[in-house]
């Protein structure tokens, strides 16, 4: 992304947009059923754990199960309509759901996310999330490097100093806040 | 005139240097959210509230509600600017306000846009003030089956009066419901629908969920967009705020009708969209030259920001006297008060009082305050949208991050969290609405103690929805509501086929 400035406009190009026309991968409608399709099965998963804990009356009122059973009911309902409703093609034109350029664009952010989040798990949230960040500007948004790290430093650093010393959060930590006996 | 003694009460509560300045960080940090893209209001809320989890109540939630007025504020910008609408509400104070900055009337757009926001704002406060507290102590006399009632009145008008395809509204709240079960059961002690899961004991947490459905997805669904940005900087002098404001009591009937109507819609849940449009399409139909609309009328961005504002405040009134909230952002709000111990609903009136009249008003300095950094920093935050969006995006997953772990400090939040963000990608994608599942979320709970409470209290005999004349009323409008489309499709068949006889 190149930014221009000039006295009454902003202007900030995006020259790795995906292009508007890109073979879609899949459509609204297909995945409008599949989505209807996992929700009935979690329902009816739910409908049956209900129907263990108990769905009826004892002599206290309802059981634990009485309240969720009927919400799975309502669920699986709801969404067999939705599979039935889609199946015939009604609401509306069928629109690409995702295309190929953008799936590119946000598995982009999805992956390096989801590495975020494991590396969280090893080495602590702030040096995952300088990872992150440094990572991020410069493979993705192609800035230069110096930057992209001057950025994370700092971004972590606030962080760190906002949660760990000024809020009293505790994140999780790796070895490099243990090094420094934090 | 007790609430007046009680709000002065609450000003006093206000005026220290530790709530003046969250108060100023909480105005900013919104702004900050409301114009950077990817970002609005209850995403902002939802991943910024674990700071305040380390304060005491009334200093957090000054806070968090300035973090929700800057929002509103901030998307005022980049609509005019940008013609980006930041949220959905503020989509129609592109259609005025970015003509306007295009013919070079930038600062009198925003100057118009703040304004008429802190009016809307302001009626909406108002309101709040007198009308609040009398609800609440009628709401006070409520048994268990009058509050499932207006539960069951929430939900019912979510799917009568919702814009989207009702099946999908009736699947994002059950789904919502259901995920609200989950774990312990504060009723019988017993654990449902965990799979032995030992994660899943606590449940599925509501922020968490909120910070993946908003914070999460929207990244996604951002990164998706060209980001490219094309619009106007400007800079607000004192003239042109004395100008516009020497205009105001020219449209003083359309900010009264939006201002109105905005309060009306906030009440009833899911409003600030409808208001919005409402509000704008009123002045347009009242106007006696219909066609300078659209073309950068100062009317146009009046309407619609006065109704959107109204009804974005007016979210928090349900939220404070019944403790049903009006809005997405208003349920956040809510999850924040379970957080620190406090229960919504009318109580809250009676045990905290100092709370909630600090609330109160905040709400009114925090618009003051609000609206003079608005008027003073447009330029500095126009500038935001030069921050590359690849510097912001990983900036705010890892906010997100936090956000979620520090609900619980537990590492499965960060992975549910993630989880509920590709869910709602998908979901917003493929049109299943998110604010019904949220509000079910929040209010799973409390809906089925009440249900289960009052069928304790009945024997299991559901008449009891009907045993007086309010409980009665309020479960019968709500049965209606739910209904709605096809009783209004029906009327409308009579109607013509007696017209035609």
């Amino acid at each position: 992304m190149t930014v221009s400035n000039s006295e009454t406009e902003i202007i900030v190009e995006d020259p790795s947009a995906p292009p508007a026309h890109s073979p879609a991968v899949t459509h609204t409608r297909i995945v409008d059923i599949v989505v209807s399709l996992l929700l009935l099965a979690l329902a009816l998963v739910m409908a049956f754990d209900n129907w263990r804990t108990g769905n009826s009356w004892d002599f206290a009122g309802p059981q634990a199960g009485y309240f969720p059973f009927y919400l799975s009911i309502i669920l699986a309902g709801a969404c067999i309509y939705g599979i039935v409703a889609a199946g015939r093609g009604r609401g509306g034109a069928d629109k690409p759901f995702v295309t190929r350029d953008q799936l590119r664009r946000v598995m982009q952010v999805f992956v390096p996310t989801l590495a975020f989040c494991l590396l969280t798990q090893w080495l602590g949230l702030y040096v995952a999330s300088f990872l992150l960040v440094a990572g991020f500007m410069w493979k993705i948004g192609r800035i230069a490097l110096w930057k992209s790290l001057l950025t994370s430093v700092l971004f972590a650093f606030i962080m760190f100093a906002t949660f760990d010393l000024a809020f009293d959060l505790i994140m999780p930590k790796g070895p490099l806040e243990a090094l420094f006996g934090r | 005139m007790e609430a007046l003694g009680l709000l002065l009460h609450g000003f006093g509560v206000l005026l220290t240097w530790k709530t003046m300045t969250l108060m100023m960080v909480g105005l900013i940090l919104g702004i900050f959210v409301g114009v950077l893209p990817g970002l609005g209001g209850p995403n902002g809320v939802a991943i910024l509230l674990p700071l305040t989890f380390t304060m005491d109540p009334t200093s957090a939630i000054v806070m968090l509600s300035c973090i929700y007025w800057g929002a509103l504020f901030g998307g005022a910008i980049t609509s005019i600017l940008f013609n980006i609408p930041g949220e959905a509400w503020s989509v129609a104070t592109t259609f005025d306000g970015y003509p306007m900055a295009q013919q070079g009337k930038a600062a009198e757009a925003l100057t118009a846009a703040f304004t008429s926001s802190f009016i809307g704002s302001f009626a909406a406060v108002v309101l709040i003030t007198f009308l609040a507290p009398g609800i609440a102590s009628f709401a006070l006399r409520f048994g268990p089956p009058e509050f499932f009632a207006v539960y069951l009145l929430t939900f019912c008008s979510f799917v009568g009066l919702g814009r989207e395809a009702k099946h999908k509204t009736v699947i994002s709240m059950s789904f919502g419901l259901l995920l609200a079960g989950v774990g312990l059961d504060t009723v019988s002690g017993q654990l449902r629908m965990t799979f032995g899961w030992s994660e899943l004991y606590r449940g599925v947490n509501f922020l968490v969920a909120v910070i993946g459905l908003f914070g999460i997805s929207e990244i996604l669904l951002t990164m998706e967009e060209r980001l490219a940005l094309r619009g106007h900087s400007a800079r607000i002098s004192l003239r042109v705020v004395w100008q516009v404001w020497k205009s105001l009591p020219r449209y003083w009937v359309t900010l009264l009708r939006s201002a109105a109507i905005g309060c009306w819609l906030g009440i009833t849940p899911g409003g600030a969209i409808a208001a919005s449009f409402m509000g704008y399409n009123l002045a347009k139909r009242f106007a006696k030259d219909k066609e300078s609309f659209g073309k950068g009328r100062i009317e146009g961005v009046f309407a619609p920001e006065t109704a959107a504002h109204a009804s974005g405040t007016a979210a928090l009134l349900p939220m404070l006297a019944l403790g049903i909230p009006g809005s997405g952002t208003a349920a956040i709000l809510l999850g924040g008060l379970m957080v620190w111990g406090l229960n919504p609903g009318p109580l809250l009136f009676v045990e905290h009082k100092s709370f909630v009249w600090g609330l109160i008003a905040s709400m009114y300095l925090g618009n003051v305050v609000g609206l003079v950094i608005v008027l003073t920093t447009v330029p500095f935050f126009a500038a935001i949208l030069r921050v590359p969006f690849s510097a912001v995006a990983p900036m705010i997953v890892v906010s997100c991050a936090v956000g979620a772990y520090a609900i619980h400090n537990a590492m499965f939040d960060i992975w549910l969290m993630l989880v509920f963000g590709v869910v709602g990608y998908v979901f917003k994608k493929i049109g299943i609405p998110l604010a019904p599942f949220t509000l079910a979320l929040v209010l799973g709970n409390r809906a089925e103690d009440a249900f289960r409470l009052s069928m304790i209290g009945a024997g299991g005999d559901l008449g009891v929805f009907w045993s007086n004349g309010l409980v009665g009323s309020i479960t019968t409008l709500a049965i209606v509501l739910s209904f709605w489309p096809l009783i209004s499709g029906g009327v409308d068949r009579i109607t013509r086929v007696f017209s035609r006889a």
